[in-house]
């Protein structure tokens, strides 16, 4: 059997542990001391669900550490989860101040895992007033980090949230699809209970197009949102594709986080095909889990690649190959997959890659994993929902800032919208259509999470990273172009 | 390299440094270790009938990560007998013939105090400090700060010290009184030849919310410590400025509290002491703190062309006055260097919330790149006619340097307000009309 269990509970309880534990008592102190309290402070500015981290940091200084949770899950529900999965470098921490002072930004991230888990620990309820219901009904489908930002948004609005999920467990990516050693189960399952605590109902195991109806939904239901993220793999388009062996890398991770993981099948010759931050998921977990060797094949160079820095140090780390400048022509073997048949490749003038000729060569594999991004689920929803408008990418069409689709009443947020982006952009466009759906069936207009005081503003603020979240490379950007151009700083 | 050795009322010294009378001074062992790390001198931990003491005993005050930046304790005097102390200050004295090894002491009678400098000299000690100071327990034996703040039996009893004195008498002066000055010319008065402070503060450093009772804990009670440490630094510096200003005591002065490092004892001696003496930076880093101290003021020093530091001693006590005498004509507003601004914009809530709204959040067009993280994003700007100087965003903002207060002329001429009220008495000008 080329995909097989290859290691033991013991040596992977070392090696899918935590990359990263959390803080002990005094390091979360000592960091969370390390903060300045800035007013109007950067990192808020970038981070996309606006949460108030110089206040829930603080919170952690002064031991008040339920407080401390309270204030990031009231800005993002998903906040225990973000403070492991989200690629902070560019976000928050890449925003922080200290990064002017003396280059170590504050660690936002971590202190932010630590007030969510004390949380978590203490067994504390944060949320312990919920609101009168209003009677108003919101259905959302799927259960994943859109749909349970919007779902807690809503009941805390005083709305009845009902999720309509597929799986058998809700939650989502985050529940199935974040790598082992950054997130385990346990961590969706309690945000999902925090959900829960809300007043939100779960339907699993119900599917939009097999149980559950649209019609009936938008008929029984104020308002519809949908955070039905992405779908299954891109097909490679290549020979031998359907062996066995062959696996999507989403399928994969599923795999760590339903079985035992002892019982977690993998090759011992991996080559993992792509190169974003699923691949690099993908290939440092099939070492982890004992592949004797995982590589990474991409078609273009280092330069390119879509994974973070912090990602690509992380399989570096891992000691995991990578074949830049590489094509798959062939998946080889009889049915199971014995290895692939590769191309180098070269980058034409207006930035296509092209097959260099008479470079092909093969490699031994016996196991091969894709993950070259997921298709969209335009076409299963043109079905459902004929007037559901999509853009030429097959994402689906909202009016920015509310989320807002084509057809009345139906909200939109997540994968499905922005094609595919982080575990807190999903959370920010679940927590915009619920306040949309608010000002929809209220009439009220409730504003998103921005800081006190913004007198003496003679510009206008830039404010919360809710309402405008500011990406960190692109400042990078605008910052280098700026001391190009002859701005200095001290 | 500036001379660094001091001769306070006849005690001679290789430094300023004295180790001062508390537990770090407790015993010959570790007076031996103060003076190899290099200490000029060592008050001994106060002798008098030995006393018993509780556990625990030592309390602190920890801010943002930084520990003991105020410290308490509720230890007595010494535990060990007189005769013990007195032979191992004559052990130390014999072994380190050019240190300073300092009695300190605490008794009741006249004839105890002649006892106990006699005793003092015997010992070879060279001199006495005379402990008028410990707030906790002693006091209520009637000695300690309960002698300390009353200045008429300051008075008497050091007449007392002084009828048996052949070595320089130190008097420690306790802060928790309303004016030292009082203590230090009735010190002054019977005859002293010096004064030490501060010695500690009436205090509760915390209160423990779970046992609902302070720290130090003594099986459910605590009580009132002497507070000491880098916290009561500003408040021992204001006592040791107001006695050497005072012209009803001139006498030399070893300043205590909160000295920590070189630039702390330089404050101190610019303020009017000869010497300083430190405990709490001890009990947190051990005696190896002396070796920063000697280099660091010797290289201030040289730095101020300085030969000595008696040069230094006093400099700046004559630059404090009453506030009726300062220059209500003089300005300084903040002034911030964007290329060091980080864009915490903690000058400005500090000053739109807890000052006087002198400053803006504006575009950070036309103040260079502003803070580098964030292009676009506001920057801090001084109102420079709100501006009242005050100090405030300076003094919060966690770059060095960025925001500096900076003169500017009012074209007006030097005028105080005891000036300024003779003047409007005399009808020469108007008054000068109130803030908006």
């Amino acid at each position: 059997m080329p995909l097989q269990p290859r290691s033991n509970s013991k040596e992977l309880a070392k090696t899918m542990g935590d990359i990263e534990p959390c803080y002990r008592p005094q390091e979360a102190k000592v960091e969370a001391d390390r903060c300045l309290y800035c007013f109007d402070a950067p990192c808020i500015m970038a981070c996309p669900t606006g949460i108030d981290i110089p206040g829930f940091i603080k919170k952690i200084a002064n031991a008040n550490l339920v407080g401390s949770a309270r204030v990031i899950l009231e800005s993002n529900i998903l906040g225990a989860s973000c403070a492991r999965v989200c690629p902070t470098e560019v976000l928050c921490e890449g925003a922080c101040v200290m990064l002017d002072r003396d280059e170590k930004p504050i660690k936002i991230g971590r202190l932010q895992r630590y007030a969510t888990d004390a949380l978590w620990e203490k067994k504390a309820n944060p949320f312990p007033k919920t609101p009168k219901r209003n009677g108003k009904k919101v259905a959302l489908v799927g259960s994943g980090p859109a749909s349970l930002g919007c779902a807690a948004e809503l009941a805390r609005l005083g709305y009845q949230a009902v999720v309509f999920e597929k799986d058998a467990e809700p939650g989502g990516l985050n529940r199935y699809g974040i790598a082992y050693y950054k997130m385990t189960p346990e961590v969706a399952k309690q945000e999902v209970k925090w959900v829960k605590d809300l007043g939100v109902e779960f339907r699993c195991k119900s599917e939009v197009g097999k149980n559950v109806k649209v019609e009936k939904l938008l008929k029984d239901f104020d308002a519809l949102f949908l955070g039905v993220g992405l779908g299954k793999a891109h097909r490679l388009g290549i020979p031998g594709e359907d062996k066995k062996g062959v696996v999507e890398a989403l399928e994969f991770i599923r795999w760590i986080h339903t079985k035992p993981l002892h019982q977690v099948p993998v090759g011992s010759r991996v080559a993992v095909i792509g190169c974003g931050n699923t691949a690099i998921d993908a290939v440092t977990q099939a070492k982890r889990l004992g592949a004797k060797e995982a590589v990474i094949v991409y078609r273009r160079g280092e330069e390119d690649m879509p994974a973070y820095e912090y990602e690509y140090e992380l399989a570096k780390t891992d000691a995991c190959g990578f074949l830049f400048h590489t094509a798959v022509v062939e998946v080889l073997g009889g049915k199971e997959v014995t290895g692939l048949r590769l191309a180098k490749t070269r980058t034409d003038k207006h930035g296509k890659t092209e097959i260099v000729k008479g470079s092909v060569f093969e490699e031994p594999f016996d196991m091969v994993i894709k993950a070259t991004g997921q298709e969209k689920q335009a076409p299963a929803w043109k079905k459902f929902l004929p007037k559901l408008k999509f853009d030429d990418k097959g994402r689906i069409e909202v009016q920015k800032g509310t989320g807002q689709t084509s057809v009345p009443k139906v909200f939109a947020g997540g994968d499905a919208v922005n094609g595919g982006r982080e575990v807190v952009n999903a959370v920010a466009e679940g927590k915009k259509a619920a306040l949309a759906i608010h000002a929809m069936l209220s009439g009220q207009k409730v504003a998103g999470p921005i800081q006190g005081s913004r007198l003496g503003h003679q510009d206008g603020p830039r404010g919360s990273g809710f309402l405008q979240p500011v990406r960190v490379p692109e400042l990078e950007a605008a910052y280098f172009t700026a001391m190009k151009n002859g701005a200095h700083r001290g | 390299m500036a001379d660094l050795s001091i001769n306070l009322a006849g005690i001679r010294s290789p430094n300023p440094f004295w180790v001062a009378s508390a537990p770090p001074a407790n015993t010959a062992y570790q007076c031996h270790r103060a003076f190899e790390a290099g200490w000029g001198g060592l008050v001994w931990k106060t002798i008098g009938e030995p006393i018993v003491n509780v556990s625990s005993r030592y309390s602190s005050l920890d801010l943002n990560g930084q520990r003991m930046v105020g410290f308490n304790n509720i230890e007595l005097i010494s535990d060990r007998s007189p005769e013990t102390n007195f032979r191992e200050i004559a052990e130390c004295k014999k072994r380190w013939p050019d240190r300073a090894v300092i009695a300190s002491l605490m008794t009741d009678t006249r004839e105890n105090w002649h006892e106990m400098m006699k005793r003092s000299l015997d010992s070879g000690a060279d001199g006495v400090e005379l402990n008028f100071g410990c707030p906790h327990g002693m006091c209520e034996r009637g000695m300690g700060s309960a002698v300390g703040q009353n200045p008429d039996v300051i008075e008497t009893i050091v007449g007392w010290v002084m009828e048996a004195a052949q070595i320089p008498v130190i008097v420690k002066l306790t802060p928790n009184v309303t004016d030292v000055t009082r203590s230090a010319r009735a010190a002054k008065k019977a005859g002293a030849h010096a004064i030490s402070l501060i010695n500690t503060i009436n205090s509760i450093t915390q209160v423990n919310l779970d046992k609902m009772c302070p720290e130090p804990y003594v099986a459910g009670q605590s009580t009132h410590g002497g507070y000491c440490g880098p916290a009561v630094k500003p408040i021992a510096l204001n006592m040791v400025q107001g006695c050497a200003a005072d012209p009803l005591v001139q006498l030399p002065i070893s300043g205590i509290g909160g000295i920590s490092n070189w630039k702390d004892a330089a404050e101190f001696i610019a303020l009017g002491s000869t010497g300083v003496q430190v405990c709490t930076a001890i009990m947190h880093y051990g005696f190896r703190i002396v070796e920063d101290m000697i280099d660091g003021l010797s290289d201030f020093l040289d730095s101020k062309k300085m030969k000595s530091v008696n040069d230094l001693r006093g400099k700046a006590v004559h630059t404090i006055g009453n506030w009726e005498n300062l220059n209500l004509n003089y300005k300084r507003i903040a002034s911030i260097d964007y290329d060091k601004c980080i864009g915490c914009n903690l000058c400005y809530i500090a000053c739109e919330d807890g000052a006087h709204q002198a400053i803006a959040l504006v575009s950070p067009n036309g103040h260079g790149l502003g803070p580098g993280r964030l292009p676009g994003k506001p920057v801090p700007q001084i109102k420079e006619v709100e501006c009242v100087g005050c100090n405030l965003c300076s003094l919060v903002c966690p770059v060095d340097q960025c925001i500096t207060m900076v003169d500017v002329s009012t074209g007006k001429k030097p005028m105080s307000w005891k000036e300024y009220q003779t003047r409007l008495a005399a009808r020469e000008m108007k008054a000068i009309p109130a803030h908006a």
